[in-house]
């Protein structure tokens, strides 16, 4: 990331907790979960939200196999872009490190935060586990 | 409160007009409007104006005042951006204000310009429609979102993609006598099967194309009409809208639409309807399988049951309800903020009787307008009526 490029906070600051493993959401006391930056529980409204620690895996719920991608992405293709179930929140991932053929709704997999191969902007990044 | 009266409809041709610009596509639209009502241009009182892209695609923001100047009129004048919903909340709020009792004449309609952008520039410009942090930077495209919605479909309740490569016929077969449409070309099951993969499922027949276009209505309050004699026998009975969490992840369901499920809901309350009273319809139809997803909201179909209706001939236009007789946005296009109007316009034309496919639906008096917003989180629903 550049110098001149300013952050988004607590978004970035989530990928850098997630890049150390040690990624976390919001829960209010009613048990929904929220993604930084979460002033607000976008359920109900509460204000009153706890971080809480990422469970270390989560399952595929939908994944598509992408070749014609947006210029961010264009020397990516095909890829896997992702959504899996973390719990209380869904993360949208790109799904490496499988064979494309193989990945299936319910496909265990961990989060972390690599590069891509088009411009090595830092993104969410799904491998099974 | 009044009722509101669809008194003239606009629509340039839908295709691939690179070279055109946004506000000489709106100007041929708004005055088709204005000369097919028929009213006189100093009784319109303002401009709802919808588009998505405009800052992208022609470095143009402020688009409102620039479009009412293309049509020739000085009126206070609003653009809205609700992704491809644009011009369908435009409308919306147009419907209001003339039930309100403010206005009795108003402009409304949208314009895109896409193509000059080329495929990759307009696939990045339609990709901001989602969240920007949590879905964008994950490299998620507009059809790589519906082909996620797509295979949870699947997985919840079935089907495939040969049942999706029925829509893309169907709403192929209805574009062809429609000379607005992109498309006036028959395709057939194998086409669309061996099409290449977009985002898979998604072939390149599950998706509409990039279109430029504009479209355009003048809506009248009932006493207007009736006090000028303008020839306005179809009315917007019933306006709905619903909304939904920005990002396809935070939804409660993957392969389900709520928010069309709630802006039909209203609007067939607001019109005095139920679901069995509707007789045609045009959805959005981005992807195949958002059509799909559009009449199950609707209630024309049970929640995984609609995935077949092409197919079985339910939706075709000999069959119970059909659907995107205009050939939709995969046939006729889709260019963004222009699409919410066009669907009332081809709609007011089918129940008028004056278009290439009114022939299907002779008798009908009631059709729904169904206009989604990225991955329907903003759906409108308009209901239709043929009033003497």
């Amino acid at each position: 990331m550049s110098e001149e490029t300013a952050r988004d906070g607590g978004f970035d600051d989530w990928l850098d907790a997630i890049e150390e493993g040690e990624g976390y959401y919001f829960e209010c006391a009613d048990g929904h979960g929220g993604l930084p930056p979460c002033r607000v529980c976008p359920a109900c409204g509460s204000t009153d939200l706890e971080q809480t620690d990422l469970p270390a895996s989560g399952a595929v719920d939908t994944f598509t196999v992408v070749n014609v991608a947006a210029p961010q992405f264009a020397d990516d293709t095909p890829y896997v872009t992702a959504v899996a179930d973390f719990g209380k929140v869904r993360l949208t991932g790109v799904l490496r490190g499988m064979d494309h053929d193989d990945v299936e709704v319910g496909t265990t997999v961990g989060v972390g935060v690599e590069e891509t191969e088009t411009t090595g902007e830092r993104v969410l990044a799904f491998r099974p586990r | 409160m009044s009722d509101v009266r669809i008194a003239g409809v606009g629509m340039t041709h839908f295709g691939a007009h690179p070279e055109r610009t946004g506000r000489d596509l709106f100007a041929e639209a708004g005055a088709a409007a204005l000369e097919d009502a028929g009213v006189d241009r100093d009784d319109v009182e303002a401009l709802y104006y919808g588009n998505f892209m405009s800052e992208l695609a022609e470095h143009q923001g402020h688009q409102g005042p620039m479009m009412a100047e293309a049509v020739g009129l000085q009126v206070p004048a609003t653009r809205f951006e609700s992704a491809c919903a644009s011009s369908g909340a435009a409308l919306r709020q147009a419907v209001l204000d003339v039930r309100s009792g403010e206005s009795d004449v108003l402009l409304v309609g949208g314009a895109e310009r896409m193509n000059n952008l080329g495929t990759a520039g307009a696939t990045e410009a339609l990709a901001i429609a989602a969240d920007d942090l949590y879905e964008i930077r994950s490299g998620v495209t507009f059809p790589g979102a519906y082909a996620l919605m797509a295979r949870a479909y699947f997985d919840q309740y079935g089907g495939g993609k040969e049942d999706l490569a029925h829509v893309a016929v169907k709403n192929h077969d209805n574009a062809l006598p429609n000379d607005h449409a992109q498309f006036q070309k028959a395709i057939d099951v194998e086409d669309a099967l061996g099409a290449p993969i977009v985002a898979d499922p998604l072939g390149l027949y599950d998706a509409c194309p990039f279109t430029d276009g504009a479209s355009a209505l003048v809506i009248t309050s009932e006493e207007y009409a009736a006090e000028n004699d303008v020839d306005a026998d179809v009315a917007i009975t019933g306006s709905g809208q619903g909304g939904d969490r920005l990002a396809l992840q935070n939804r409660e369901y993957l392969a389900r639409t709520p928010a069309t499920e709630r802006a039909a809901e209203e609007a067939y309350a607001d019109a005095g309807i139920d679901v069995g009273d509707v007789e045609l319809a045009e959805v959005h139809d981005c992807f195949t399988i958002a059509e799909v997803m559009a009449i199950e909201g609707l209630g024309l179909y049970e929640t995984g049951e609609g995935i077949s209706a092409a197919r079985d001939g339910g939706t075709t236009r000999d069959g119970d309800v059909p659907v995107n007789l205009s050939g939709g946005l995969k046939a006729k296009g889709h260019p963004v903020g222009a699409t919410g109007a066009s669907q009332v316009s081809e709609m007011t034309r089918l129940l008028r009787g004056d278009h290439p496919r009114s022939d299907a639906v002779p008798d009908a008096t009631t059709g729904v307008t169904h206009n989604a917003g990225g991955t329907v989180a903003s759906a409108v629903v308009h209901v239709l009526e043929v009033k003497a």
